[in-house]
């Protein structure tokens, strides 16, 4: 049976990606950022997980105003990066698992969640932004990845309680596929950020810091916030942050924070990051909800387990 | 009562300053202005627009009003007329901007200004929440947590250092 051990968080800005092309990353300026992963690679090594599913946003690569799907599930064996202007990022092509997401897609629909199925996609840095801070920039990315495109573009993106709703889908389809498969989510975007009109370069380090510790500890108090909020407290473009819900929505209702990372700015935005573990589970479970009752021992558990604890970073 | 009808709903959105939300109103109205963003993505095409500009336009059904904020580069018009920044970056980028040049200039700041604001920790929402001066955010799902800080640094002036940071300018691609 295939499970989800683990949901992360992480901004995908550009200039992150560019920093990285262009060997910058030991300048002051972006050394502050990339020092924040440092231990979140780590994490990863250890976690080794067999598939991600990355929740990120095309950014006008893959699709323009021809064809807006709100979730678009890449189902493709493998998905080439977009040419954004500049030539493609100079990173690996990222391999899917066509079985595992056709079968996701499958369970999802039924679920009721119409998504998209694509199976020819460009990815842009909204995606491969988030794989090199989490695997740095290796030859190959170490497992396959599926993509899952939401739409943050045009107003109105999928509400944050249909985000997190679909996520639960997504762990309940996971849950239900055969093979031995350990699963890491990850949500893309944000924080707090605005690079459109007069109102350009809004930050709002309050807003972004109650934002992760809802993520970590109340998840479900932020699927109530509407769009208005967002865009209000998070600047126009910090409503991509509802892409984090679909993450969390996959985890489950408890979980252990093992890392966090918050910094400002890289470029225009509030870089903000989180590694969220599920406890381990006694008995194997079908249906994604057991937790409220096993939780306190499961936490017991996981605070013995030493090789995965990682040092909190500042908050 | 019956001239209302004709008018556009007020959107809740419009509150918020200095703000162009691309909904489906914009996205409709400015969709070939986004098209032809978007076909600045092949290098051909670049070489063409920046051959001539005009006659380039010409391939597109734009309207007077959207023609003229390319030609002028007014992004902050751009997105007013339905344009998307994720698509009006890539007429920046074709002139050789980052995307903070652009959003340095949709401001009215310099792009070293702009900069230093965004090391300083950004422009603070304290004081542009709202066009109608209900700057206090309404009913709040998420600032329970914030709200005594956030009733503090309201007397205080903006932009505030949020953490400790270097102070060296960003990327170009930034």
């Amino acid at each position: 049976m295939a499970r989800i051990i683990a949901g992360v968080t992480s901004s995908h800005v550009p200039a992150i990606g560019a920093a990285i092309d262009l060997k910058k990353t030991e300048e002051p300026y972006w050394k502050r950022v990339f020092s924040g992963f440092e231990k979140s690679k780590e994490w990863m090594a250890n976690a080794k997980p067999d598939v991600v599913i990355a929740v990120y946003n095309d950014h006008a690569s893959a699709f323009s105003v021809e064809l807006i799907p709100t979730f678009a599930l890449g189902c493709a064996a493998e998905f080439p990066p977009a040419d954004e202007g500049w030539g493609p990022r100079p990173v690996p092509v990222v391999k899917g698992h066509p079985a595992l997401a056709s079968h996701i897609a499958q369970s999802v629909i039924l679920d009721e969640f119409d998504l998209t199925i694509v199976n020819k996609m460009q990815v842009d840095h909204g995606l491969t932004v988030p794989l090199n801070l989490m695997f740095g920039s290796p030859a190959q990315w170490p497992c396959p990845v599926i993509p899952l495109a939401v739409n943050v573009v045009m107003y109105p993106p999928p509400t944050g309680h249909r985000c997190y709703m679909l996520g639960r889908a997504i762990r309940k389809a996971v849950q239900s596929y055969p093979e031995d498969l350990r699963v890491v989510v990850m949500g893309t975007g944000g924080m707090s950020h605005q690079i459109s009109g007069p109102r350009a370069g809004l930050i709002n380090s309050k807003f972004d810091k109650a934002y992760l510790d809802g993520l970590s500890r109340d998840p479900k108090k932020l699927t109530r916030i509407s769009h208005l909020e967002f865009m209000r407290e998070a600047g126009a473009e910090g409503i991509e942050m509802v892409m984090w819900l679909i993450m969390r929505g996959a985890l489950d209702d408890r979980v252990k924070e093992v890392y966090r990372f918050y910094t400002v700015p890289a470029s225009n935005t509030a870089v903000g990051h989180i590694i969220l573990e599920n406890l381990p589970h006694k008995t194997k479970s079908r249906a994604p909800a057991p937790v409220r009752g096993s939780a306190s021992k499961g936490k017991r558990a996981a605070a013995h387990d030493a090789k995965q604890v990682v040092v909190r970073s500042k908050r | 009562m019956t001239a209302a009808k004709e008018q556009a709903p007020e959107k809740e959105y419009d509150d918020i300053p200095g703000t162009f939300v691309f909904d489906a109103d914009r996205s409709r109205q400015g969709y070939h202005l986004n098209m032809f963003c978007m076909s600045l993505m092949r290098a051909e095409n670049r070489k063409a627009f920046k051959e001539n500009e005009a006659s380039y336009l010409d391939r597109f059904a734009l309207t007077p009003e959207q023609r003229e904020a390319i030609l002028k580069r007014d992004y902050n018009r751009m997105l007013e007329l339905g344009g998307n920044i994720y698509f009006t970056a890539k007429l920046g980028a074709t002139d050789g901007h980052s995307f903070q040049h652009i959003a340095a200039v949709m401001t009215g700041a310099t792009q070293e200004d702009y900069a230093k604001m965004m090391l300083s920790g950004g422009r603070s929402v304290e004081g542009n929440r709202s066009k109608s001066g209900r700057d206090a955010p309404a009913k709040p799902a998420i600032r329970k947590a914030a709200g005594k800080s956030a009733a503090k640094a309201r007397v205080k002036s903006s932009p505030r250092p949020v953490a400790k940071r270097n102070k060296k300018a960003g990327s170009k691609r930034g």
